[in-house]
């Protein structure tokens, strides 16, 4: 099947033609506004559905299994020793996150209908603009085009954390780009250095991944690319920005916060630092590992004791990506997967949670669990779609958390990695207890706050929003397996290069003529090559 | 009886200083003929010069032309500084008008001043001798010490400019001692005379005469592109100096500076790079760190910017340090797009300032974003790019001077460098604070952008991020322009 639509180009620019169509509509309509935006984004949505339809992980050409679909390659600056070209594909492993990010999109939007009263034409620009750097970066295949996007992420969030958030905005959003620039800028030397290593030629990964680079220097380009990432992640000890962006930014910041733009950290371990460098990534595994759990142990304790609705949903975060983290360093077909289904999941799981709480401050104004109690009486359908959502959180079975604990905690259990698995295991217990009691405080016992027995139950357009995350917590729970299908034949090639035998025989580095139009890869004859079967099923 | 030879001259190697002389001149005569207060049509008609000069050496490209016997030459080097000398004139010519008329300065001597300090400017660019170099940088320094006391009325003004007399004076004292050295040293002041008796007799690097004057003129060149431990002058000028005149002095002359350094180390002394590259990594690493520190505790934001414009100059210092053709072109396209960047970041500050220097503060910028929206984000772009953020062209040259330094092999430079990088990003982003994330306090009716200061930002928003997303084409100029 081959493609003539540049649909990933498509993909990523839709939404900046929507910012600047904003542009141009009046402040205060802002009726047209939401509308214009949310059309954007259901629009970017939909033409992301081609994606998933078709991507064919198995069955490509020879030796491109799991390979880089939908490519699009033109050369882009070329000055000097330098060339830089727009490189984009995406695989197994892209293909989620980018229907995760054009998915979460519309329900953000449509969560701030009337959680944001001013400044609604900026809010919409900068959720737009938000969109076109997170898909951008997942897509990006030449390097310096990926920090690019990862760079130009930060500056519409630092704007929506700063110009719409709480008490502390101002603190969370310097704190928030400061700490992932610095993290940022080392990865941008390693980059460049990694660059002069290879050659002449462009930034293009492919062409990274077939270089064989000597232990010392994979070390510190490793350690350079994971400061970078394991703030963004975030990482024990590199967490700290976390828990004050996400309580001081508006509710659709904390959903897109939590449900995309901290899979990036893990994403950028997945394609990055882990392929990239298979000796510093076997070094590097005890000590990730080890933070990893204690980033699961530590912010699930820290949860516990937290007064704050928000901040103990935002240390929540960190633990459950500590399970990735945990997942992904175990390079083993059931590590990866569940931690690649943990991603999904935890953008499904924690951005319905942040939905939640936007609900509950949108009328109360107030996060503190102390001022509530007893709510489930008052409202019951926000109290229903709120335990299955704190179930899946905590990995229920039947829901969407479990299956990808469970992988994490079986790929982790093999080998050497077993002591960490039995830690990590009690992080499941432990967030169970925090997510329980928080619950049980908010929702059950007795109504006795005046204020609180005045509340609405949850309208349609709040029902709306919640439906599609509670179906997907269901569907991702008990059949999980077009996810895991598709993108399996890329988490084996991925774990090929992490583990510092470049097996895939030569992937045929795409001669693409180098033209002015974007010329796109076309996706090759299926071949005679059985698809490795994943071996959880 | 004998009569003395004449060099051939060759005027096509000066076409364009001829033009922009014989404009200044002009008008000079112009004002004073004219007797309207009103002097905005020396604005345009110097622009109209300004053109003119411009098209002249653009036309030049590809085509080197020695003039003076050797003292002169238009090669791609020079045209490349010529257009970002005369693109920062246009700019700044462009937005000085409404500020002088405000604060009463509005004296016509202003563009003459400013086109023969541009003239200055293109002859350090295209200067092949040390005599011509110094002749330039006498020219520049001689008008800019007047257009920094140009707004006779304010003691600051007056402060700056003769703070920056005294002190430019007493550089340039030392710049020309250091090239009578290295004259008396090497036997010519021509550059092309000098890199070849450095190459015939390389035992020269330890001849103490050799050694000093070189020194000395690294000083010399440091003052002017305000490289620490010499840029105690900067901020006290920048400050004092009226807005438009501190844009300009931010931007060309840093450039002039640069392109006499680059012209007389890496042309003349190549051979000796492993001498003086040690001492350029220290320059760097320092006017890096004092600029970007000292910002961080900046209130008066031509201050800030000030300091600011001694951290980039460290930037650009890096790449000297690495001293190769990389290293060269990035600090070709990083003056061409600092121009952009800091003369728009002035133009803003020019429209929010009030009679009197008032209005200067990173606090009067509260809340600008919900009364200027396009203010607003027009100068949160140049703060951005200024900060290195991508896609802006800040991000592209740090990004060139880091390579080119990594490419040489200095590692630490470049982690030096981004982490300045950093730190930078906080004070840039205190302004947007102010201007996105406080309430506004005032109205800001008086910030109309007149049609020039308009065009100005245009010029400036769209240079910053078209070099930013597409800086290729510039890139590769700048590369060409670096191949003596």
């Amino acid at each position: 099947m081959s493609q003539t639509l540049p649909l990933l180009s498509i993909l990523t620019f839709t939404p900046l033609i929507g910012a600047i169509v904003l542009l141009f509509v009046n402040k205060n309509s802002h009726g047209v506004l939401r509308t214009v935006a949310m059309a954007v984004s259901v629009l970017t949505f939909l033409a992301s559905i081609p994606l998933f339809l078709g991507y064919n992980g198995p069955a490509t050409a020879t030796g491109n299994i799991g390979g880089f679909q939908f490519l699009e390659k033109m050369p882009w600056i070329t000055a000097g020793p330098f060339q830089m070209s727009y490189h984009v594909g995406i695989d197994g492993i892209s293909l989620w996150l980018v229907i995760l990010t054009t998915f979460i999109m519309p329900i953000a939007i449509l969560s701030t209908w009337t959680a944001v009263q001013e400044k609604v034409k900026e809010y919409m620009i900068l959720l737009l603009l938000l969109e076109v750097g997170m898909i951008g970066a997942f897509i990006s295949l030449d390097l310096f085009l990926f920090y690019i996007y990862w760079e130009v992420m930060l500056i519409p969030m630092y704007f929506i954390i700063g110009i719409f958030g709480g008490k502390n905005k101002i603190y969370a959003a310097i704190k928030f780009f400061v700490f992932t620039m610095v993290g940022s800028l080392l990865m941008l030397v390693a980059l460049i250095v990694l660059y002069l290593k290879a050659g002449a030629g462009d930034f293009s990964l492919l062409r990274f991944y077939e270089l064989q680079l000597d232990p010392v220097t994979q070390t510190w380009m490793f350690l350079a690319f994971a400061l970078a990432f394991a703030i963004k992640v975030p990482m024990f000890p590199l967490h700290t920005w976390l828990p004050d962006a996400h309580t001081e930014a508006p509710t659709a910041g904390s959903v897109i916060l939590a449900a995309v733009m901290l899979k990036m950290g893990t994403y950028g371990f997945v394609r990055f630092a882990m392929p990239l460098f298979p000796d510093a990534t076997a070094r590097f595994t005890p000590l990730i590992a080890t933070l990893a759990v204690i980033g699961i142990i530590y912010a699930s304790l820290v949860a516990m004791v937290q007064d704050d609705v928000k901040k103990l949903v935002a240390y929540s975060s960190v633990a459950h990506l500590g399970f990735v983290m945990l997942g992904l360093f175990a390079l083993n077909q059931q590590g990866v997967t569940g931690a690649m289904l943990q991603m999904l999941n935890h953008g499904v799981s924690t951005g319905a949670l942040f939905l939640i709480v936007g609900f509950i401050y949108e009328r109360r104004h107030t996060r503190q669990i102390a001022d509530f109690g007893g709510l489930a009486k008052q409202m019951p359908v926000f109290a229903t779609i709120f335990m299955i959502v704190t179930l899946s959180s905590i990995g229920v079975p039947g829901t969407n958390g479990f299956v990808g604990e469970v992988l994490v905690l079986l790929g982790a259990f093999q080998g050497p990695m077993r002591w960490y698995a039995i830690f990590a295991t009690s992080g499941v217990i432990l967030s169970a207890v925090y997510m329980l009691w928080m619950f049980q405080r908010v929702m059950f016992g007795e109504l006795n706050n005046p204020k609180n027995q005045v509340l609405k139950d949850l309208n349609a357009r709040e029902v709306c929003i919640m439906i599609p995350l509670v179906v997907l917590v269901f569907f991702m729970g008990l059949y999980p397996r077009p996810f895991i299908d598709s993108m399996a034949p890329s988490i084996d090639r991925m774990i090929q290069q992490s583990k510092g035998r470049n097996v895939i025989a030569a992937i045929p580095a795409p001669v693409l003529p180098q033209m002015a139009a974007p010329v796109v890869m076309p996706v090759a004859a299926p071949d005679a090559v059985a698809p490795v079967a994943p071996e959880s099923k | 009886m004998e009569t003395i030879a004449m060099p051939a001259i060759n005027f096509a190697a000066i076409m364009p200083e001829i033009i922009l002389s014989v404009v200044a001149m002009l008008l000079l005569l112009v004002n004073v003929f004219v007797p309207t207060k009103d002097k905005a049509y020396l604005g345009y008609l110097s622009i109209i010069g300004i053109a003119v000069a411009c098209v002249s050496a653009v036309g030049g490209w590809g085509n080197p032309q020695s003039g003076f016997g050797g003292a002169i030459i238009q090669d791609n080097f020079a045209i490349f500084f010529k257009v970002i000398y005369l693109v920062s004139s246009a700019l700044v010519i462009l937005i000085s008008d409404r500020y002088m008329a405000q604060e009463e300065c509005n004296h016509g001597e202003l563009y003459p001043l400013i086109l023969f300090a541009t003239i200055g400017m293109m002859l350090m660019a295209s200067g092949t001798d040390l005599m011509v170099i110094f002749l330039g940088l006498e020219l520049l320094s001689v008008c800019l010490y007047v257009l920094a006391g140009f707004n006779r009325a304010n003691i600051k003004s007056n402060e700056a400019g003769l703070k920056y007399f005294l002190l430019g004076a007493f550089s340039t004292g030392f710049l020309l001692y250091g090239m009578a050295l290295t004259y008396g040293a090497t036997g010519s002041t021509k550059i092309m005379a000098i890199q070849a008796n450095v190459m015939a007799n390389p035992s020269i690097a330890t001849n103490p005469m050799f050694v000093i004057g070189m020194l000395l003129i690294a000083v010399g060149f440091s003052f002017k592109i305000a490289a620490a431990p010499f840029h105690m002058w900067t901020p006290d000028v920048y400050e004092g100096a009226p807005t438009p005149m501190t844009a300009f002095l931010s931007a060309g002359p840093k450039a002039a500076g640069f392109a006499a350094f680059i012209r007389v180390m890496i042309f003349a002394f190549p051979m000796l790079k492993a001498n003086w590259t040690d001492l350029l990594w220290i320059l760097a690493v320092l006017t890096m760190t004092v600029g970007n520190i000292i910002a961080l505790s900046q209130d008066n934001i031509k201050r800030m910017l000030a300091y600011s414009s001694i951290a980039h100059a460290g930037y650009a210092l890096v790449g000297f340090t690495a001293c190769n053709a990389e290293g060269a072109a990035g600090i070709l396209f990083y003056m061409l797009s600092y121009a952009f960047m800091n003369i728009g970041a002035f133009a803003v500050i020019i429209l929010i300032g009030k009679k009197g220097e008032k209005n200067c503060n990173v606090s009067d910028y509260a809340g600008l974003a919900f009364k200027k929206p396009v203010l607003a984000a027009v100068f949160t772009v140049f703060l951005f790019s200024l900060a290195g953020v991508p896609p802006t062209a800040g991000f592209i040259g740090k990004f060139y001077l880091f390579s080119a330094a990594l490419k040489s092999g200095y590692l630490w430079l470049a982690v030096i460098g981004v982490l300045n990088s950093a730190a930078s990003v906080y004070y840039y982003l205190r302004v947007t604070v102010f201007m996105y994330m406080k309430d506004p306090t005032e109205e800001f009716d008086w910030a109309a952008a007149t049609p020039s200061i308009a065009l100005c930002l245009l010029v400036s928003v769209v240079a910053t991020l078209a070099l930013g997303i597409v800086p290729g084409t510039i890139l590769e100029l700048a590369q060409k322009a670096v191949q003596f």
